[in-house]
């Protein structure tokens, strides 16, 4: 074994612009499948996020009674629909919104907690119910304002399938171009080394002796090529966190789950090895058959 | 060893050899003479079995080459040790490295290995060259290492198609007498040839081919030039 992965490096050693091509072509999948796939889940998690916070706001009037809260809670909770019910009182209010503005001591000092309203916030079992809510909250006295997220939730939901079949559209092609391009490397190899492989054959060399580097050099291509691809993309998720962090204020997307960016790159790397595994278990078929 | 029984092969148009028979028994030392084109190569490529007869059987250990699977060729060709006119050394390996390739390929344990092949070095006298590639040695010394090659699997069977084909008169003799010596250990020798020379001087049986067909098979036999 130790021999056959010494002949495939000596391979890709002596034809280093082959190796380069294929190795880039599959870092370059690769990375482009590891940003969609982040994007994908990214939005996936946005889209989660969205859905479990509270999906109709009502904010009250001043002067709103703790009782007629209790009682509009009391009303909603009989319809069924509700998920989750919170009240935020002027205090609480404040409290969130000192967190939220507390590198601006300008905005700090302006506010008190009387000028913020109280508010219930309520989500829902079902997307579907949400209209039906806001409407009970409007109706009611108290209530000053009704705000809900639907739109955003439903575009974004949006966003997310066509985000999810470009990707994977993109995934496939891309893949497809790998495949083809290893194929064709490992094919002119094997045409370049007809005349050894024919010595080969005829010391008694069994199939698996000669294909076997062939098939390690795949292999390399495209774990090479993954690991690039697993580098690239962290850079690249390194590099625009802080814009990230910043644009998604209040969504706890990042720090990026560990677990998560582990089984994403290990994916990667399954996903090269496989590929360049069939790429050159191709070729050998198809020029050493 | 070998036995050939009534052995045609066509390619396209071209009849390479015709109805011929021979055996080769075990020890022998045969050779196989006549012009270009008059089918040695055929023959040689017969018992590797690069290729297969149009017609007739063809054995060779005791195994009609027809009836071999696919799977079991690398196996048969392991039993047979080869030398070719141009050599066909692998260029980017050392002579210890293209020696050891028979064994590496039968799977033997490295340190053994090792040790064969520079028993066989030492044998066919390049012991001293063994870390040379195959462009840093001469003629000579190149089918000397193709000969360790050839028989550091100990075949019981060594085929050479024209050997001395590429080599000078004194080197031509040189390998011939390591082919000798070779024999003697025990391995049938069937060595294709169109020199006149070592035919006439070594005094073995001589299967003389013409246009496909073998006109002459004599136990000492003589090179008869057409």
């Amino acid at each position: 074994m130790k021999n056959h992965f010494k002949v495939a490096w000596q391979h890709i050693r002596r034809t280093p612009y082959q190796a380069l091509a294929a190795i880039l072509v599959t870092t370059l999948t690769f990375t482009i499948g590891a940003v969609f796939l982040l994007l994908v889940f990214g939005s996936q998690a946005i889209l989660n996020w969205f859905e479990t916070r509270p999906q109709v706001t009502a904010f009250f009037k001043d002067g709103t009674k703790i009782e007629q809260v209790e009682a509009l809670k009391s009303q909603l909770n009989q319809t069924g629909k509700i998920a989750q019910i919170k009240y935020v009182s002027k205090e609480e209010a404040l409290a969130i919104y000192r967190e939220q503005n507390k590198n601006d001591p300008l905005l700090l000092e302006m506010v008190t907690a009387n000028i913020l309203p109280a508010s219930l916030e309520v989500s829902t079992t079902n997307l579907e119910y949400l209209e039906n809510v806001a409407e009970i909250l409007k109706n009611n006295e108290q209530v000053e304002e009704v705000i809900f997220q639907k739109d955003v939730i439903s575009s974004l939901s949006n966003w997310t399938r066509s985000l999810r079949r470009i990707g994977f559209g993109l995934m496939i092609a891309l893949g497809i171009i790998s495949l083809s391009v290893i194929l064709v490397i490992i094919g002119m190899k094997i045409a370049l080394r007809r005349e050894e492989i024919d010595i080969l054959k005829l010391v008694g060399a069994p199939s698996s002796y000669i294909r076997l580097p062939f098939l390690i050099e795949g292999v390399i291509y495209g774990l090479i090529g993954s690991l690039g691809a697993c580098l690239l993309s962290y850079l690249l998720l390194l590099y625009s966190t802080p814009f990230l962090i910043s644009f998604l204020a209040g969504i706890p997307l990042f720090p990026v789950n560990p677990v998560f960016l582990l089984s994403l790159f290990g994916g990667l790397i399954a996903g090269g090895i496989i590929i360049g595994a069939l790429g050159s278990l191709l070729a050998t078929k198809r020029y050493l058959g | 060893m070998i036995k050939f029984d009534k052995v045609s092969k066509k390619f396209g148009e071209i009849i390479a050899l015709s109805d011929i028979s021979f055996e080769v028994e075990p020890g022998e030392f045969v050779f196989i003479t006549g012009p270009s084109g008059a089918g040695k190569t055929t023959i040689v490529k017969l018992i590797l079995a690069e290729i297969f007869p149009s017609q007739g059987k063809v054995y060779v250990l005791n195994e009609n080459i027809k009836e071999i699977k696919a799977g079991k060729l690398p196996f048969f060709r392991q039993k047979i040790g080869v030398v070719f006119q141009d050599f066909k050394l692998l260029t980017d390996r050392t002579i210890f490295e293209n020696t050891l390739l028979p064994l590496e390929v039968m799977g033997k344990k490295r340190l053994d290995a090792e040790k064969q092949v520079k028993e066989v070095l030492s044998l066919v006298g390049l012991e001293e060259r063994m870390n040379l590639f195959p462009a840093q040695l001469a003629g000579g010394e190149l089918q000397r290492a193709c000969l360790a090659r050839a028989i550091v699997g100990q075949p019981k069977l060594l085929v050479a198609d024209e050997p001395t084909g590429n080599l000078d008169p004194s080197t031509s003799w040189q390998i011939v007498k390591l082919l000798k010596k070779i024999n003697k250990l025990g391995t049938t020798v069937l060595m294709a040839t169109h020199n006149m020379d070592i035919v006439d001087s070594l005094k073995e049986r001589v299967i003389k081919m013409e246009k496909g067909k073998i006109v002459k098979d004599e136990k000492e036999g003589k090179y008869e030039p057409i």
